[in-house]
Parts: C-alpha cells; sequence; structure tokens
C-alpha cells in the first residue's frame, strides 16, 4: 500500500480556548474567605480585637490606677468621673475592669500557646514515631486525661501559693500562667497524634522520605502544617476554657492577689454587697460573658473555616 | 469484653494510684509544715506531735502508709479543726453535695434533651431559635455569674426564694438552676445537632412511608438513636457538676463538701485539700469508667476492643 507524501499536513493551530481557571487560592486564603462569610464569627473576632486594644490601651487614658483608692467615694453608682462606679475601697471600677481584660486575655492566650506548644510537639511525636513509644506517650496522656483537670488546677495553685509567696501579685499570675500550661495541653496532644497518623501515610510523607529528608523535617516541614487547621481550632477553643478557669479561680481566692484586679475577683467581691450595691456585679460579669460569647463563636467559626470535615 | 474490663480497670487503678502519689508529693512539697503555728512550740512538744503524724519517719516510710491508709478508705486527720477526720468531714458533707449535683443532673438531661428535641422538630422555626437562643447564652455565662444573678433578682429584689442555706426544697431550687444552667444549654445543643442528623437519616423516611404516627417515628426511632452523645457527655458533665459545686455551694452558703473545700484553701489545711481531691478524682475516674461502659452497652456498634483509631 502506498502512502502518499500529500497525505500528511500540519496540523492547524486551533484558537485558544477560554481561560476557565480562576485564580488558585492557598488553604488559608480559603479559610480566610469562608471565615469572612460567617457574620457572627466576624463581630466576634472585631469584639476581641477591640477588648485587646481597651486592654492594652484602656487603662493609660484612665486618670486613675487599679489601686488608687479614694474613700471619699465608695460603693458609688455610675458617674461621669466613674463611668462604671466605684467599689467598697473608692476604686474606680472602669479601670479595673480593664486590668481584669488584661489578666484574663493574658492568660487565655498564654494558655493557647502553650497548649499549642506542648500539644504539637508530644503530639507530634507520639503519632510520628508510632508503635510502643506512642502506646506509652498516649496512655500517659489517657491516664492524666481521666483526672478531673480543675482539681489539678486547683491542686497546683495551692503548692504554688505556698512555693512562691505572691510577690506584689505577679506571682500568682505566673502560678496561673503555669497550672494552665501543665494541664490545657492534654487534648491538644490527642488531636495531633490523631492527624499525623492518618498524614504520614500519605505519598507525600513517604516522598519526603525517599528524597532522605531526616525525620524531625517531615514531621515538623511536612506533617504539622498540613494539619494546622484543627490546631488552631483546638488552641483557639481553649482560649474561653483558660480565661473561665482564671475566674473561676479568682472567685474561690486562688487567682491573682489583691489589689490585682481580674474578672473572678470583681464579681467575688461584688457578691458581698450585692444587696446594697448589685452594679459592682454588672461590669465584670457582662464582661467575662461577652468575652466567653465572643471566643467561642470565633472557634466555631473558625473550625468551620479551617476543617470543613469537622463541621456539624 | 472481659479483656478490655481488666485492662480498663487496670487504667483506672493506675490513674487512682497517680493521683494519690501526686497528691503526697504535694503535701511534702508545701514548705512549713503543718503544725508550724505563729508561736514557737518547744521542741519536745513538736517532736511529740511529729511522732503522733509519724512525721519524723523517713519519707518513703510516710508514702506507703499514706498509701495504705488511703487504700483501707482513711485520708486523715484535718490539721485546722482538731478532732476531726476528712472522712468525718466527707460523711457529714457529701450527702448534700449529692443532693444538689442529682438535681442538677436531672434538670440538666431532663430540660436539655426536652428542649434539643422540640429544637430539632421544628428545626428553623420559633422553638429552635428560641432554644438556640437561650443555649448560647447558656454556655458563655459561668455558674458563678448565673447563681449571683438568680440571687439578686429571685430573692433580694423579688423575695420569692431563700438568699442561702439549705434544708427545705426552696432551697435547692437557686443553686440547682444556678449549677444546671451551662450542661442544659450544652445537652441542648448536642441532642438538637445528633437529632438532625438522625432525622435526615433514610430509615426515617422509611418509618413515615410505613405510616407510623409521628410520635413514634421520633419517640422510637430517632431519640433512642440521638441520644448517644449525650450519653458520653454524661462523664463530663458528672465532673462539671461535683467541681461547679465548689462556687455554688459557696454563693448559696450551702453546707456541703465544696463549700468546706473552698474554705479548707483560705483556711490552708492541707490534709483537707490532698484528702478530697483524693476523694472527688475517685469518685470522677470511677464514675468515667462506668459511663464509658453504660455506652459501650448502650450502642452495639461501639467497639470495646481496639478502640484506637
Amino acid at each position: 500500500m502506498q502512502i502518499s507524501i500529500g497525505l500528511f499536513s500540519p496540523l492547524k493551530k486551533k484558537p485558544s480556548q477560554q481561560e476557565i481557571v480562576r485564580p488558585s487560592i492557598t488553604y488559608w486564603q480559603d479559610a480566610w474567605y469562608r471565615l469572612k462569610k460567617n457574620p457572627v464569627a466576624m463581630v466576634s473576632l472585631v469584639f476581641i480585637i477591640l477588648l485587646l486594644l481597651v486592654a492594652i490601651f484602656g487603662p493609660y487614658f484612665s486618670s486613675y490606677s487599679y489601686s488608687d483608692q479614694d474613700f471619699d467615694r465608695r460603693n458609688e453608682g455610675p458617674s461621669r468621673l466613674h463611668p462604671f462606679g466605684t467599689d467598697s475601697l473608692g476604686r474606680d471600677q472602669l479601670v479595673r475592669v480593664m486590668h481584669g481584660a488584661r489578666i484574663s486575655l493574658a492568660v487565655g492566650f498564654v494558655a493557647a500557646i502553650t497548649t499549642f506548644f506542648m500539644g504539637v510537639i508530644y503530639g507530634g511525636i507520639a503519632g510520628y514515631i508510632g508503635g510502643r513509644v506512642d502506646n506509652i506517650m498516649m496512655r500517659i496522656v489517657d491516664i492524666l486525661y481521666s483526672i478531673p483537670f480543675l482539681l489539678w488546677v486547683i491542686m497546683l495553685m495551692v503548692l504554688f501559693r505556698e512555693l512562691f509567696p505572691a510577690t506584689g501579685g505577679g506571682a500568682g499570675l505566673y502560678s496561673i500562667f503555669l497550672a494552665l500550661g501543665l494541664v490545657f495541653w492534654l487534648p491538644m496532644a490527642r488531636i495531633v497524634r490523631g492527624q499525623i497518623l492518618s498524614l504520614k501515610e500519605q505519598e507525600f510523607a513517604l516522598a519526603a522520605q525517599t528524597i532522605g529528608a531526616p525525620k524531625s523535617t517531615i514531621l515538623f516541614r511536612h506533617l504539622i502544617p498540613n494539619a494546622m487547621g484543627p490546631i488552631i481550632v483546638t488552641a483557639t477553643l481553649a482560649i474561653p476554657e483558660a480565661i473561665f478557669t482564671e475566674a473561676f479561680l479568682s472567685f474561690i481566692g486562688l487567682g491573682v492577689s489583691a489589689p490585682r484586679a481580674s474578672w473572678g475577683m470583681l464579681s467575688s467581691d461584688a457578691l458581698t454587697s450585692l444587696r446594697s450595691y448589685p452594679h459592682l456585679l454588672l461590669y465584670p460579669a457582662l464582661a467575662i460573658c461577652l468575652t466567653l460569647l465572643a471566643f467561642n463563636f470565633l472557634g466555631d467559626g473558625l473550625r468551620d473555616a479551617l476543617d470543613p470535615r469537622m463541621r456539624k | 469484653m472481659l479483656a478490655y474490663l481488666t485492662k480498663r480497670m487496670f487504667h483506672t487503678i493506675l490513674a487512682i494510684w497517680i493521683v494519690i502519689t501526686i497528691t503526697f508529693i504535694f503535701m511534702h512539697a508545701i514548705p512549713g509544715g503543718p503544725f508550724q503555728r505563729e508561736k514557737a512550740i518547744p521542741a519536745t512538744i513538736k517532736a511529740n506531735i511529729e511522732a503522733r503524724y509519724k512525721l519524723d519517719q523517713p519519707l518513703y516510710l510516710q508514702y506507703v502508709d499514706y498509701l495504705g491508709n488511703v487504700v483501707r478508705g482513711d485520708l486523715g486527720p484535718s490539721f485546722k479543726y482538731r478532732g476531726q477526720t476528712v472522712n468525718g468531714i466527707i460523711a457529714e458533707r457529701f450527702p448534700v453535695s449529692f443532693q444538689l449535683g442529682l438535681l442538677t443532673f436531672t434538670i440538666a438531661i431532663v430540660v436539655g434533651i426536652g428542649a434539643g428535641i422540640i429544637a430539632s422538630i421544628y428545626q428553623g422555626r420559633l422553638p429552635d431559635y428560641l432554644t438556640m437562643f437561650f443555649s448560647t447564652i447558656g454556655i458563655s455565662v459561668p455558674s458563678f455569674i448565673l447563681g449571683t444573678l438568680l440571687m439578686y433578682f429571685l430573692s433580694f429584689r423579688w423575695g420569692l426564694l431563700p438568699a442561702a442555706m439549705w434544708g427545705t426544697p426552696k432551697h435547692m431550687i437557686m443553686p440547682a438552676i444556678a449549677l444546671a444552667g451551662l450542661p442544659t444549654a450544652f445537652i441542648a445543643r448536642l441532642t438538637r445537632s445528633s437529632m438532625l442528623d438522625v432525622l435526615n437519616q433514610d430509615y426515617m423516611r422509611t418509618a413515615l412511608a410505613k405510616g407510623l404516627p409521628r410520635w413514634q417515628i421520633i419517640w422510637i426511632h430517632a431519640v433512642k438513636n440521638a441520644i448517644i452523645p449525650v450519653i458520653t457527655y454524661a462523664g463530663p458533665l458528672l465532673a462539671y457538676v461535683l467541681t461547679g459545686s465548689f462556687i455554688v455551694e459557696n454563693i448559696f452558703a450551702i453546707p456541703g463538701l465544696g463549700k468546706h473545700f473552698v474554705t479548707s484553701i483560705y483556711n490552708r489545711d492541707y490534709t483537707v485539700i490532698l484528702g478530697l481531691t483524693i476523694f472527688y478524682s475517685i469518685i470522677l475516674i470511677v464514675l468515667n469508667m462506668l459511663v464509658d461502659l453504660a455506652y459501650t452497652l448502650v450502642d452495639p456498634r461501639i467497639k470495646l476492643i481496639g478502640k484506637e483509631e
């Protein structure tokens, strides 16, 4: 059979097809996009940012300090001089609530950061090494987990108060950081370990292994960044829990020492004169509730945005 | 089953042993010692007191001794109230806390599940919005604030209920509501989302197609399946009720164990603090184990062995 050369001719170039690819967006841009569409979470985020600004800069704009006493103006209701009124020692309630915001937010963020580092390192190592190491490490977590955490925190606080007698109130705060840090990382360790267990079986981890990446690089550069969604959600939800725990401790007298003010302590102080001066309870109580609400909403919103699989 | 039970028992005992050991270490890490008073006491008296409480023996002997005592159920004497033992304090005060806890537990379960079911049936309508609104507020109001607010309005403002103390059913209402607020809200949300999952299952449509009455579909087919997540919450709920009662009993001056726990923190009554911590921990650890066993029995799909993810 003869095939003439005339049968062959170069293909004509087709007019290029219409571009239908949109610019690729990263996981984080996508999450931010989803978060922005959640009005409740955005309002909460704005509220938290405002609260943060008030906590940091608010006290500088007040003409009082949290420990200034004025015995001529005790238990006063809200006025122009003292927008939130004054307490039983004539201290300005507004500046004390702002100071309480500092303490609550500091406790919340420090707890989130310690939870993050301890949980990620512990859970990451347990999940990545696996086998017997994982078994032993997670049994330890299981056992610690079965002990009610609030009792742990109370015991640690009792101990710390004796070991480091409060020096001007600072020691109380550091003790809270330490006590919360020691117990809050447990859920994080479990979640990270679960994530790493499933991630390390995936192809990209194998690929990293075949090109000879050291184990620590695979764990911290490849696996953990891929588990960041659930990690951030867990850390965010640790914040309201820490704030609540601090308020609880201060309320039963184990928190920061006087004359410092935290929301739990202000509420507890207000209780003694509740019948006569209920306004003392109003602002700290409102501050605690709104802050807890905002962080819980933001945590839920972040969960929906960062980890759509976890959505209920 | 038996293998799982043995393993679970082993873990429980290990957890309790760790609690006891750590409390023992804490007790000895606290500087000053339990018998340090403002006034110096003569050396011989001090030696006698220390001998009485076996504080002169080496630490490991004291540890073995303490462990033995706890195993036998003896949590030691109170250092602050001469002549009282931790066991005596528990026997006297725990019944009050138990009553409060039981009432709280019942409110949280009944109201929470009820509200959750109603919200899920009327999804997207007024009862649903109301339930979600109140439960959202409920989960962000700590018990001590709810308790103080209730006290201010119900007793100081309107004089409906007694503000403090214990004895009649009237005294129980406010503390139980204050304590039950958060878990009720949480259970309502949990029940609602779990009910919505179940209501969208195929077998619900089948039941409807068979022409079963509506109440039967909801009560027999849906609620029974939707209740499992709520049972898993029973463990944390117990922990919440027990530790939450510290504050609520304090606010309402209820002579329960929780109030005494807080008082002993103020008093630095270390043996009581540590003894009660052990007591609470053991209760919770054991109850948690029972809850775990209970829900493996309720839902046959939950496997006992090989629970690893």
